[in-house]
């Protein structure tokens, strides 16, 4: 059982992450795509490669980097038989991104986010109740512009999160920020089958390493 | 011999009744508490005399209602012994497995049920139009069968918590309401027709055509029919013969003697009047209560009910707005204490 989870920390990418995209495909999505020079954040000044007509480039270098060193942690989690928890504000991807987490047999919090949901989940749930390991949030903002209150929650219960920032995002709190496009619905479909993938690669790998160790 | 804690602080004794929330009953309870329902149902049926297999659930309350007698007002405190299903309210077990992880998608937006049914209602109306797109791609006409709404109505608030087995607020259940709409509305959502049916109710059509009964006849060959009417306390029954010479005989009395006054016995002849009948129909009338005017319209309304069998659909009409065939509501107002009538206040004195 040690072997188990010992084994893919001793490689840099076990699960072979960066196989699932390339910078083309991300060009292709418009993840390189921000918003309009008044909506830029201050944080988000160094991911950001220059501005072009007032209208914000990510760099997609820096991208690429954080997107593998994210797909590989939720990897990991999903690998642990952790629990990931997706989240997104957008009402226009509520559905797309609900339907991901069913197939991937993980779960979605696309609705209004309750108060003391994280935080005050044993009265909220039942005692016995076991919080997230991994929050992943395709966009972080909320639908008044405000950064999510899970961001600030998972925070507060030391959850890690993995989360795409736009560029009038706040990546402060999270740990995996994914410097991207959360607008348009190529880059959100393309995040949605690259965790997707991600997530059945992890579990394939622990069912076969479950079954390596049973025959022995 | 074991030591028994006797006694104990009050900080032990309070029990922390806001951590523990709604009790859960796991289905292992439930099941012993059916196995024992049954099991105490045959032993009372042995008790009773009765046979175990034909015990019926009326036979168990009078059975328990003759052996626990109790003189308590409320129905619901006395003794009673039901099936479990009914005594224990249908609860959510526990939503997650041995690991941890809970078995729903949706669990941790805290309201599961509402939001899967968001969730698969959208997925149908996408569904439907990626339909209707194909259709238009390839240049066949949509159909227009418009859906029978008249007669069906969505489920109510209270309906759907007791689906769902959640608590709903009023914005939520409407927005589900109008997403149900949207659906319907779109022309080709006849392929989701199974799952709306699922939240739509029948509603029975409210309208009773009144049955106006055909003519009888008695032994000499007469057309008669009868009519009951009523009037503030009185009562009264009416029948009215064919081929008449306009006698009326109320109680076994002539009209004349029993009705002295004018205006009574213009009120029986009303109907008749209203509908040039007046030498044409004989009368016989029962009539009890009230006082004078109250029998003379009770027998009114009595003689125009019977009148409706002689009469086209058209009379009858008339007969209605002229306010010949409905029942005179008003009736004598209670006193109210504090007060001298029932509008009479007491006599106001400045000092």
């Amino acid at each position: 059982d040690d072997k188990l989870l010992s084994e893919p920390l001793k490689h840099p990418d076990f699960f072979s992450v960066k196989e699932l995209f390339t910078l083309k495909d991300l060009f292709d999505a418009r993840v390189h795509l921000g918003h309009k020079k008044g909506c830029r954040h201050r944080f988000m000044e160094p991911y950001i490669f220059g501005c072009r007509l007032d209208q914000d480039i990510i760099d997609l270098d820096q991208t690429m980097q954080h997107l593998q060193l994210a797909l590989n942690f939720t990897a990991h989690v999903a690998y642990r038989k952790g629990i990931i928890l997706f989240v997104s504000r957008k009402r226009q991807f509520c559905h797309l991104v609900e339907r991901t987490a069913r197939e991937c047999g993980e779960y979605a919090h696309t609705r209004y986010w309750q108060g003391g949901l994280l935080t005050n989940a044993r009265i909220q749930f039942g005692p016995g109740v076991r919080l997230p390991d991994l929050i992943v949030f395709l966009s972080s903002l909320n639908n008044v512009f405000e950064p999510h209150v899970a961001i600030r929650d998972a925070a507060k219960m030391s959850i890690p999160t993995v989360g795409v920032v736009d560029t009038n995002c706040n990546p402060c709190l999270i740990t995996y920020p994914i410097p991207g496009n959360d607008d348009s619905p190529a880059a959100v479909e393309l995040y949605c089958k690259l965790f997707r993938m991600t997530i059945i690669r992890a579990k394939d790998k622990r069912r076969q390493s479950e079954a390596v160790e049973e025959l022995r | 011999q074991t030591l028994r804690l006797i006694c104990t602080t009050t900080a032990v004794q309070r029990k922390n009744v806001g951590a523990s929330g709604p009790e859960k009953y796991t289905e292992a309870f439930i099941k012993k508490q059916i196995e024992e329902f049954n099991l105490g149902k045959r032993h009372l049926a042995n008790m009773m005399g009765e046979d175990p297999e034909t015990f019926t659930q009326e036979d168990i309350d009078r059975a328990i209602a003759y052996l626990f007698p109790s003189g308590l007002f409320d129905k619901q405190a006395r003794p009673m012994m039901k099936h479990p299903t009914e005594i224990f309210p249908e609860q959510r077990k526990i939503q997650w497995g041995e690991d941890g992880r809970p078995f729903h998608f949706l669990f941790y937006t805290g309201k599961q049920s509402y939001y899967s049914l968001m969730h698969e209602t959208y997925e149908k109306l996408l569904n439907v139009e990626k339909y209707q797109d194909q259709l238009l791609a390839q240049g066949l006409p949509l159909q227009k069968e418009k859906r029978n709404l008249a007669g069906s109505r969505w489920l109510t608030k209270i309906e759907l918590e007791e689906m769902l087995l959640e608590k709903l607020s009023d914005d939520d259940y409407s927005r589900f309401i109008q997403l149900l709409q949207k659906l319907v509305a779109l022309p080709c959502a006849d392929m989701e027709e199974k799952y709306i049916q699922k939240f739509s109710k029948e509603v029975p059509v409210q309208l009773q055509k009144v049955v106006i009964e055909p003519l009888q006849y008695d032994e000499r060959g007469v057309a008669f029919s009868t009519g009951e009417g009523k009037r503030k306390t009185a009562r009264a029954t009416a029948v009215v013969y064919d081929n008449g010479t306009g006698k009326i005989t109320v109680n076994g009395i002539d009209i004349l003697h029993y009705f002295p006054v004018l205006q009574d016995r213009e009120q029986l002849l009303f109907p008749f009047q209203f509908l040039d009948r007046i030498g044409k129909h004989d009368m016989v009338c029962t009539v009890s209560g009230g006082g004078r005017s109250a029998q003379a319209g009770a027998i009114r309304l009595a003689s125009a009910k019977a009148l409706r069998s002689f009469v086209t659909e058209k009379e009858v009409e008339f007969m209605r707005q002229a306010g010949l065939l409905t029942v005179d509501p008003r009736v004598k107002e209670r006193k109210k204490p504090g007060q001298e009538g029932p509008r009479r206040k007491f006599t106001w004195k400045k000092r």
